[in-house]
């Protein structure tokens, strides 16, 4: 009894010295003065485990290559003013015979390193959450008392949560037992790939002995890491599904315009590539209006330019069906072949009129960044708002062919054209209209591809096989059959992707997408019925 | 189409009597035993470029074969090319020897890969024979195999034309890879010999085009046999009216899996005759652009004619060669107002130009 109450004033003892050893022990300090970097780096560990007023000046002095000595006296030099290092107190101006205190680059991460975990102190929340979110992904071992001095005062839930990793981060390889399982089970709630590979080195065994000597702990070690595996690869698996939904939703942009032309009005447009490409230039023109006439609306231009995108390359779709397309109705093999020289005539112009070279589309803030979900994977904000974009264009589409005029027109035509020309429809505007549709969804495709990928004359060339997969696996006509198709194209190629490399995956799905027109010829999704040929 | 079409006239076997002797005999004779500085020599330049030409139009009349024949419309025949200029290669990659630049007993690439043996698809390329039997073998059971599944189960019109595309667009991927074994990206060149010759040689050089020449002369009569014979009348009715030539108790998967069998091993002998002549093979062959070029040779010479298509290889390469010199920022819009010109307004190619001319001028005499 007597005994633990020894051990409790020494405890109180300890913690009242903390604030009261406020003056800095000027033997270590003077080593700073020496030439041996080895000894300033092992001051820089006792400043960082002495957290006071005095070792953050000289912490932050050195970072600004403030701290000088004359004749082994360390100064810290402010407004030309002199004070000294160890006690904080001025010495008025600073002597002529001073030097500088040369911080090499190991010296500044070192400095850098223990200036960061002051910030634990400060009073402002955001900034003690990014220090506490700094010594979590890269805690050392000087900062223990740091960060256990912080843990006393810390209120904040989430700060406490980042320190009490960082410190079982560091306390997990202590000599006590018992801090090790503590440290141990606290981890568990960790991402950090070197904490897993520490907590998985206590399990190996070297010549019959665990690295971990005791069986608590390694009980305890095993359980965390299942815990940090499982959750780990969720948020794997979360972030490939996320890759696929999103090149499914750039797949779907770019194949929504074909399920209009090829699937619904049966045109092969082997220019559709081009159109998207027509989007992403004009883009990258709305962008640089932007830049000199609104800049500090600039943020904006990407909203502004989807009416433009969607004008232009319904324009330049329209004119492709009046001058070239409208002759070959009936003839899909024949306009395939047009329409491809139509591409060449399209990305020579793109080439001639802004450069064989790629040109330069910014993503505006609200593009740029992404949420991170666990360490080092990153869902992007571009893409994220692609797939809504996406799911917004897909019911501007839906609703135009079902709820408007020009929609109910497009399907009479299709289904019959004579009889809707024999009840009023003018067939060959509603055809001229459904083209410059297709082009113009084409056309906001585009636009979304300018934010994720290079913009140059050769863009849509990559897209154009893409696209046409995904209409033939949809099946013709169909509408959802592109969305399902597009979608599950994305997901499969991702998936397959992070097991087999880029190239491979593609060249399966390929294969993949052969073989199945083999056993449906219709796609999957078939319109019920009979066409005699 | 309903061109009836005598093959071939007197006056077109007359002309293609004079050309041949004029391309086979006379022009090696400028090129080998005319002095460099005579006005009557005929240069290396020109007689690679006219051996490259006569490669592409037995691609053409291949092509036509399948398509203004059989009315299947490939979009992927650059990959057969490709695929016996690759066979091809392989045995003059092998030729090169311990010559590369690292002196190895592998090829460049392979030296690059740290691959210190060659892999099972390599052996035996060493062998002229079994090289020329992979030129035709490879293409001709690709041509096989997809043409089976495709025809099977009536995979036909701009659905086979896309999955043709998308064929050769795999294809072109996998070759890009360096793993896969033939050269990635640079694909194969440095040649240095071919059966003991040097491959640079002005000899050897007109041994391959005459070679070149000949073969397009046999792949011409060997159409010209086919499309006469009953086979290509019935070929033909498939073509026109698949389900009518099905009801008659026809049927027409093995009738095109022939003629598009038969098709793919032309296009690998040409790329087979291709490499060694232009010193070159790499993936970029396969790019969908290439094939789809092939498809307007033909329709630029005339579909179902044998000799439009040669024809129009011939003269849609010489622009290229032209223009790509001359206007280089002109040619991709010249293409394509082929592209679009010769659709709307030349269904027919220029044998149908010619053909509607001379019935026009027959009638005013009449």
């Amino acid at each position: 009894m007597a005994r633990s109450a020894i051990y409790l004033c020494c405890l109180l003892l300890a913690l009242l010295s903390l604030p009261a050893r406020a003056a800095l022990d000027a033997s270590q300090l003077s080593k700073l003065a020496a030439d041996d970097n080895d000894a300033k780096v092992a001051v820089v560990k006792y400043l960082a485990s002495h957290p006071s007023p005095e070792a953050e000046a000289v912490l932050s002095a050195m970072d600004n290559d403030a701290l000088y000595q004359n004749q082994g006296h360390l100064l810290i030099v402010r407004d030309d003013q002199a004070i000294d290092a160890a006690t904080l107190q001025p010495l008025g101006p600073v002597p002529d015979s001073a030097e500088s205190i040369i911080v090499n680059n190991r010296l500044r991460g070192a400095v850098q390193g223990a200036l960061s975990a002051f910030k634990l102190f400060s009073s402002d929340l955001t900034t003690r959450l990014g220090a506490a979110r700094d010594v979590k992904q890269d805690p050392r071992p000087e900062q223990l008392p740091l960060i256990q001095q912080a843990l006393v005062k810390e209120t904040n839930a989430e700060i406490r949560q980042d320190l009490l990793l960082a410190q079982a981060s560091i306390q997990i390889a202590s000599t006590n037992e018992a801090e090790r399982l503590a440290a141990v089970k606290i981890l568990g709630a960790t991402n950090n790939p070197e904490v897993r590979t520490k907590l998985a080195d206590m399990l190996i065994q070297n010549n019959g002995q665990y690295n971990e000597a005791s069986p608590v702990v390694r009980a305890a070690a095993q359980q965390a890491l299942k815990s940090i595996d499982l959750r780990v690869s969720l948020a794997r698996a979360a972030a490939s599904l996320f890759s696929g939904l999103s090149l499914g939703s750039v797949l779907l942009l770019a194949a929504l315009g074909l399920a209009i032309t090829y699937g619904v009005m049966g045109v092969i447009n082997m220019a559709h590539g081009e159109l998207l490409m027509v989007g992403a230039y004009a883009t990258y023109f709305v962008q640089g209006w932007f830049k000199t006439h609104l800049p500090q609306h600039f943020d904006w231009y990407v909203l502004a330019a989807l009416p433009i995108a969607f004008l232009a390359a319904a324009g330049v779709g329209m004119v492709m069906e009046r001058l070239v397309i409208r002759r070959l109705y009936g003839r899909p093999l024949e306009t395939l072949l047009a329409t491809w020289g139509i591409s060449l005539i399209l990305i020579q112009l793109a080439r001639v009129s802004f450069g064989a070279q790629n040109v330069d589309v910014a993503n505006p803030g609200w593009l740029s960044g992404g949420i991170e979900i666990i360490q080092d994977v990153v869902l992007p904000w571009n893409r994220i708002i692609i797939l809504g974009f996406s799911i917004a264009v897909l019911v501007f589409m839906s609703f135009l062919l079902s709820r408007t005029r020009l929609g109910l027109f497009m399907r009479a035509v299709t289904q019959n054209r004579a009889m809707a020309g024999a009840l009023g429809v003018p067939t060959g505007r509603v055809d001229t209209l459904a083209f410059g549709l297709g082009a113009g969804i084409a056309g906001l495709g585009g636009v979304a591809l300018s934010q994720i990928s290079n913009v140059g004359p050769d863009m849509g060339q990559g897209y154009i096989v893409d696209s046409f997969m995904v209409v033939v696996l949809g099946g013709v006509g169909q509408i959802a059959g592109t969305v399902y198709a597009a979608l599950g194209l994305g997901i499969v190629n991702k998936l397959l992707e992070s097991w087999s490399g880029a190239v491979i995956a593609k060249i399966v799905v390929l294969v993949f997408i052969i073989l199945f027109i083999q056993k449906r010829p219709q796609g999957l999704f078939a319109l019920k019925g009979r066409s005699v040929d | 189409m309903t061109t009836s079409y005598r093959y071939f006239s007197k006056s077109v076997w007359l002309a293609m009597g004079v050309l041949a002797v004029g391309l086979l005999i006379v022009l090696p004779i400028l090129h080998l035993g005319v002095d460099k500085h005579s006005s009557m020599y005929v240069s290396s330049y020109a007689i690679t470029l006219i051996g490259k030409i006569m490669c592409y139009a037995i691609v053409a009349l291949a092509m036509d074969l399948v398509w203004g024949y059989a009315g299947i419309l490939s979009l992927g025949h650059g990959v057969f090319f490709a695929l016996g200029g690759y066979a091809f290669g392989m045995y003059l990659m092998r030729g090169i020897g311990q010559d590369g630049v690292y002196h190895a007993s592998v090829p460049d690439f392979m030296v690059f890969l740290d691959w210190k043996t060659l892999p099972w698809f390599w052996q035996g390329t060493e062998h002229f024979a079994y090289s020329l039997l992979l030129v035709i073998l490879v293409p001709g059971l690709l041509a096989l195999m997809f043409g089976f599944f495709a025809f099977r189960s009536r995979i036909k019109g701009v659905y086979l034309s896309i999955i043709t595309q998308a064929l050769t667009f795999a294809a072109m991927l996998l070759f890009f890879r360096n793993e896969t074994g033939f050269g990635g990206n640079n694909g194969f060149t440095d040649f240095k010999r071919v059966l003991g010759y040097s491959i640079t040689a002005p000899e050897t050089r007109v041994a391959i085009y005459m070679l070149t020449g000949l073969v397009l002369l046999g792949a011409l009569l060997l159409g010209r046999y086919i499309v006469t014979s009953k086979y290509g009348r019935v070929l033909a009715a498939i073509r026109d009216a698949e389900s009518r030539v099905m009801f008659c108790g026809y049927n027409p998967v093995s009738y095109k899996l022939f003629i598009w069998t038969l098709s793919a091993v032309l296009c690998g002998i040409a790329g087979a005759l291709y490499v060694p002549q232009v010193g070159i093979i790499n993936p970029s062959e396969m790019a969908p652009a290439n094939s789809i070029e092939i498809a307007i040779w033909t329709a630029v010479g005339g579909r179902a004619t044998l000799i439009g298509p040669i024809l129009g290889a011939v003269l849609v390469n010489a622009a290229k060669s032209y223009f790509t010199v001359s206007f280089p920022n002109y040619w991709l819009f010249f293409l394509g107002a082929i592209f679009i010109v010769v659709t709307l307004y030349l269904p027919h190619g220029l044998m149908g130009l010619l053909s509607a001319l001379r019935r026009k001028l027959s009638g005013a005499w009449k």
